[in-house]
């Protein structure tokens, strides 16, 4: 099943992602995927060559996990993997901090890969998250995405 | 017979509050809600709209008891 997590503190992405692939052996059996790809964005402590030393992360409670959810959903259909999962942080963050995991499995490397790059770039562009960065003038809100 | 409506983000620290309950006397489109509530305000070309949690146009209709939302481009993971 499709999972999407929203974390108010800090999360391991690698542990988490370790106990999903825990549940997947238990729903499909051993030996059903053959790819496991995933990545994990971690926050800078710069950003447009100013000094960054911390980030609030606001979101829309509600449709920020429907909109996740319909991205994972979007891509169980488009591609043909066994699973997949998005992970992402709220609230307060330091530098360091995991912002945010997503992965696929499927049996062969070149579904997992193109799920992941299409689960992180439709994220980038729907989920309703707003960064705020502090700097030493200051908080500022981050006003478009970077290129990828 | 209201609809309530939320900002978020730089929007909301722009228009100075987090959101309002507006009348649906009048109201037929989204557009019609951000004109009642934007305090003169013209609507960015880039803003981001959803009726209910869905994402949608600035025609789109709106109903008695919808949540209609306003925000800037979105700048997760």
């Amino acid at each position: 099943m499709p999972k999407v997590i929203l974390f108010n503190g800090p999360f391991d992405p690698y542990a988490e992602l370790k106990k999903v692939e825990a549940a997947l052996v238990v729903q499909h059996g051993l030996g059903q995927y053959g790819a496991t790809t995933s990545f994990v964005g971690t926050m800078r402590d710069f950003n447009e060559g100013d000094d960054v030393s911390a980030m609030f992360l606001e979101h829309y409670p509600g449709m920020t996990e429907k909109a996740l959810e319909t991205i994972c959903t979007q891509a169980m259909n488009d591609y043909p993997i066994l699973d997949c999962l998005i992970l992402h942080r709220v609230g307060d963050i330091k530098p360091n901090d995991s912002i945010v995991l997503v992965a696929a499995w499927s049996a062969h490397r070149g579904a997992a890969f193109d799920a992941s790059r299409m689960l992180i770039e439709k994220l980038k562009t729907d989920a309703p998250f707003w960064k705020k960065e502090t700097l030493k003038e200051g908080a500022r809100w981050v006003e478009k995405n970077t290129k990828g | 017979m209201s609809i309530k409506v939320l900002f978020f983000a730089s929007l909301r620290d722009t228009l100075g509050r987090a959101g309002d309950e507006i009348d649906v006397a009048g109201i037929d489109t989204v557009a019609d809600v951000w004109a009642a509530v934007a305090d003169g305000e013209a609507m960015p070309s880039n803003l981001l709209m959803a009726i209910n949690q869905d994402y949608v146009k600035a025609d789109a209709s709106v109903q008695n008891n919808d949540e209609v939302a306003f925000f800037p481009p979105v700048t997760g993971g």
